[in-house]
């Protein structure tokens, strides 16, 4: 046994890719093709610099910045909703103060970008992206519009279901998530290939479900989304239980 | 428990309305801060064309190899830089302090990268390590596991004001990417 299988044996590092994310490569979202990176990953152990992650304070987020319906002087077009859940590691501890933010077209299926070109209205009263902190349970809401669905080059007539843009911090850097929360029942899910890049047993983690619970009445429907994170990694200097 | 983990999402080509933090985001230490450097550097696809609608993130240690350790306080230890119609994307830092490795010794300094972009279904993971350090790097384990053909693409290159370092999605001089 040379030194380094030594070394690789006593480290024993966990990988941490998860069998519900997608491939880098699924050549059916064509932009994948020449993005993909084609070597295998490198397997690293785990240290501090792992074991730690960015902490972001109340001054990271205005007043405001969770409800995406009163940021201009009156209400946005389009289907009022409330989005909620909890945030969570692979281990169900919640992640407190967690920053969430979240991007999105508006009703009409257009983003606030120079990029986006599609032929849909602007809404003067939508920007299309907020930020939260989760509370000491994990839990985050936002109120925003639901956004429509939109046409892209991908394939001949392609169009993206509904979806919402979030990314979210854990108290790890490597716990780090961008991901999209599509909605129950949409009709398009069949032919979209950034959808369909995740294995289909996992699809499901990414459709928030109806949530009549925790709407308003005579107000606004809601939807929810509980997100897991990777698990925390222990490290020699700290144990895995606490928090 | 072990829950199932949500999955990952594109970032889609308008991170930026998000991601992007015009006041402060490309700046891990402020202005005038002794000892500051920029790290610049492009990212680049499969074909050498620039990826001009990514996120370049950033995580490590102050120059006492110390991680930030509050939200208000001293060092922020993140940054977040978007990527321009060459690719190009900076960051204004400071060079970190070596931290342990995994067997008890000093690793060399470097900084951990998160890139998201369009056509990436997750982020890829990478490190910034310094040529100036090669005593450290040559005795790096983690740069030791690594097939020394390919160890180049993490370590940056000095320059008048810092360093400089492409990141290669794919393909001939592919960076190095981690499974961290």
């Amino acid at each position: 046994m040379d030194e380094r299988s030594a070394v690789d044996k006593e480290v024993a590092p966990a990988t941490m890719q998860s069998a519900t994310d997608p491939p880098y490569l699924y050549p059916d979202y064509v932009s994948t093709r020449l993005r993909a990176p084609s070597r295998p990953l490198v397997l690293v152990p785990h240290v501090l610099s792992e074991a730690t992650g960015p902490i972001f304070g109340p001054d990271r987020v205005m007043a405001g910045d969770s409800d995406l319906t009163r940021q201009h002087a009156g209400d946005p077009i389009g289907e009022r909703i409330i989005v909620s859940g909890t945030v969570r590691d692979a281990g169900g501890r919640p992640v407190r103060g967690g920053l969430v933010e979240i991007w999105q077209a508006n009703a009409a299926g257009r983003y606030r970008h120079d990029g986006d070109d599609h032929d849909a209205p602007l809404d003067p009263n939508f920007s299309g992206f907020g930020r939260v902190l989760t509370d000491d349970e994990g839990r985050y809401r936002f109120v925003t519009v639901k956004p429509g669905p939109y046409p892209w080059r991908n394939h001949r007539n392609a169009w993206r279901p509904a979806h919402i843009h979030l990314s979210l911090f854990g108290s790890q850097f490597p716990q780090r998530l961008v991901t999209q929360m599509y909605f129950e029942g949409d009709p398009l899910f069949f032919q979209d290939p950034i959808f369909n890049s995740i294995p289909r047993e996992a699809r499901p983690l990414v459709i928030a479900p109806l949530d009549m619970a925790n709407g308003r009445p005579e107000w606004a429907l809601a939807y929810r989304f509980d997100i897991v994170l990777a698990g925390r990694h222990a490290t020699p200097f700290e144990h895995g239980d606490d928090d | 428990m072990n829950l199932p983990r949500t999955p990952s999402q594109t970032a889609g080509p308008f991170l930026s309305l998000a991601m992007r933090w015009p006041a402060d985001g490309p700046y891990v230490v402020p202005e005038g801060t002794p000892g500051a450097i920029w790290i610049r550097g492009r990212v680049l696809d499969g074909a050498g064309d620039p990826v001009d609608d990514g996120v370049v993130e950033s995580w490590q240690p102050d120059a006492d190899g110390q991680f930030a350790i509050a939200a208000t306080t001293g060092f922020r230890g993140f940054g977040r830089a978007t990527t321009g119609a060459d690719g190009a994307w900076a960051l204004h830092t400071v060079k970190p302090g070596r931290i342990a490795d995994a067997r008890g010794g000093l690793a060399a300094p470097y900084i951990s990268l998160a890139i998201f972009a369009r056509g990436l279904l997750k982020q890829v993971w990478t490190r910034v390590y310094f040529d100036d350090e090669a005593d450290a790097n040559q005795a790096d384990s983690t740069l030791r596991s690594i097939d020394p053909s390919r160890r180049g693409t993490l370590v940056a290159a000095s320059t008048a004001d810092g360093y400089r370092i492409d990141v290669r999605l794919q393909g001939h001089d592919e960076t190095v990417f981690l499974d961290v």
